[in-house]
């Protein structure tokens, strides 16, 4: 049994731009990705995050190194489609991903491409609409809905051709907090419930910090890669890249540097509570 | 100079089964050098209500007027106060359609009826308030240009109407940390060199609790609360919630903070100037 969702190896992928120039927005990424992790993926824009994302279900392909979904290679013609089918894309516009005038008919959509049989698509899309708690809206009409629960809708559609990994470039982007909110729920629950590895592609720093690992990406080279702890407690360098770090960490990692006695890479607010109560409680 | 909104009610397909109430009663003034912000959740009215500042729609029963101006009467004044309101929607960039980013900037004042020299003074007076340098960029295709390039060309645009009143409907959506940054900083100076009052509709609470001198947040159609930021932060949690609102990342952890016990500046903006309290505090219990 495979244990590695992505196997990444040394991809390099070039764009081919006007007049002969060439743009590299892959340099050399070397990563691998353990089934039912959840990954998050943080850069400027311009990075090339999303240019990896599209890698990761082969709707792009390297142009140098190689890539394997679960032991199978993007290079490979005949493995396209099964690496489609196990990795499922969700992308920001909400309006962009929906192409059906009933809710549980855009679910349908995908797995009736599979040619997969009437009764068992039935079964699917009931299973998916459940799991993203949008059963109650099956016979709604899409426009209907708002921001947040049409992704969960787009998900559900991704759900009913049963992948094994989620890839979402930017899911709350175009959503208020609530809608945010709604959409990470739904993301946590699939990997923690059912395992579902997640690569989450995002610039909010407080849905980093929830993942279990997370990679940098700047100017198409990989150059961090760790556990959140890991990776925010690099404030300076992460700030001076254009990205930010959540509250906690910047907080703990001021007050270190100007001398209290705390540790630096608080993740939470309770973890920053513990380092602060005993130096400052009232009296 | 003022926009002022009078008891304006609106009302979406009026007559139809998808007959809906998105603004109800709302009544409020918005003065000359104002930052104001204006936070709700998706669908609480936020977005009808901008629309009828500048005359995009007009209200179902009462008036808004700018500068005395009544925007639903048909005349001349009428028409030509709209362009002292200035509208950035989201996404502006959607809507960049020339050849090049001068042309595209100076759509606006060629429908104004600019003789071509205002015009081209309007274009690189616009490029240089976004921080566009002109002989790089005004030749290019906007189409080739980097998302948060393309926002600043599309702002330019709007700001090349010289309006007198900016409205910026969520100015960094889809933009990275630096992004963001960049785009408010650049709007915080031109806010401050008074040329306009702004408006800006965000759900980034960090950023309207920096840059608003006044918070209005909509629900259900109506302005439920309209003061200080940080005054609404701090002191009406409850009616944010029921709005479906958030409140800074910042003051949310000072606040749990507050709860464990500790002595926390709440109204802190700014995460340094939180770290700065904190430090002196603990310095103080040092010495004694």
């Amino acid at each position: 049994m495979e244990s590695l969702m992505f196997d990444i190896r040394h991809v390099s992928h070039t764009f081919e731009m006007e007049e002969g120039k060439e743009y590299e927005a892959l340099s050399d990424i070397s990563l691998t990705v353990k089934k039912g992790e959840f990954m998050a993926v943080i850069g400027t824009n311009g990075s090339g995050k999303s240019t990896l994302a599209r890698h990761m279900n082969a709707l792009l392909l390297p142009t140098r190194g190689d890539l394997l979904v679960e032991g199978m290679s993007v290079l490979k013609e005949e493995n396209m489609w099964n690496i489609r089918q196990k990795v499922g894309m969700v992308f920001q516009n909400p309006d962009n991903q929906i192409v059906a005038a009933v809710v549980e008919e855009d679910v349908a959509f995908g797995p009736e491409n599979l040619g997969v049989p009437p009764v068992q698509i039935r079964e699917r899309v009931d299973h998916a609409l459940e799991r993203v708690g949008m059963t109650a809206y099956r016979k709604h009409s899409p426009a209907m809905l708002s921001g947040g629960q049409k992704q969960r809708v787009a998900i559900a559609g991704v759900l009913a051709m049963h992948p094994d990994c989620i890839v979402l470039d930017e899911p709350t982007a175009m959503l208020d907090p609530a809608g945010r909110k709604e959409v990470m729920t739904t993301v946590h629950d699939l990997n923690h419930q059912e395992g579902m590895t997640v690569i989450l592609i995002t610039h909010f720093m407080e849905e980093a910090v929830t993942a279990d690992r997370i990679a940098v990406i700047q100017k198409g080279r990989l150059v961090m890669d760790g556990t959140p702890r890991e990776i925010f407690r690099h404030v300076s360098e992460l700030t001076d890249m254009g990205l930010d770090v959540p509250v906690p960490a910047d907080l703990s990692y001021r007050l270190g540097n100007k001398g209290i006695p705390v540790r630096r890479d608080c993740m939470t607010d309770q973890e920053l509570g513990d380092a602060l109560c005993p130096l400052l409680l009232k009296k | 100079m003022s926009i002022v909104v009078e008891k304006v009610s609106y009302i979406y397909g009026g007559g139809t089964p998808y007959e809906k109430k998105a603004l109800d009663q709302v009544s409020l003034e918005i003065h000359e050098g104002e930052f104001v912000g204006i936070i709700g959740h998706t669908g609480s009215g936020k977005s009808t209500l901008i629309q009828h500042l500048n005359g995009l729609l007009h209200p179902t029963s009462g008036t808004v007027s700018v500068n005395g101006v009544d925007l639903a009467e048909k005349s001349t004044e009428a028409s030509a106060i709209r362009h002292k309101v200035g509208m950035v929607f989201q996404y502006p960039e959607h809507q960049l359609f020339e050849e090049t980013v001068a042309k595209d900037i100076a759509f606006g004042p060629n429908n104004l009826h600019c003789l071509p020299d205002e015009t081209e003074r309007r274009v690189r007076e616009a490029m240089k308030f976004v921080g566009l340098d002109y002989d790089t960029f005004a030749e290019r295709s906007p189409f080739r240009l980097s998302g948060g390039q393309m926002r600043r060309v599309a702002i330019a645009g709007v700001i090349a109407l010289h309006p007198d009143f900016l409205i910026l409907d969520e100015p960094s959506a889809g933009l990275d940390p630096i992004g963001r940054r960049e785009i408010f900083s650049q709007i915080r100076q031109w806010y401050k060199t008074g040329r306009f009052s702004v408006i800006l509709v965000s759900h980034n609470m960090d950023d309207i609790a920096r840059l608003a001198t006044r918070l209005i947040v909509m629900n259900c159609g109506r302005a439920v609360l309209d003061g200080s930021p940080m005054d609404i932060f701090l002191h009406h949690r409850d009616i944010l919630q029921q709005s479906g609102v958030d409140v800074p990342p910042l003051t949310k952890t000072l606040e749990y903070l507050q709860e464990r016990g500790i002595r926390v500046p709440l109204a802190a903006r700014e995460t340094e100037e939180a770290a700065q309290a904190l430090y002196d505090e603990w310095r103080t219990r040092g010495t004694c």
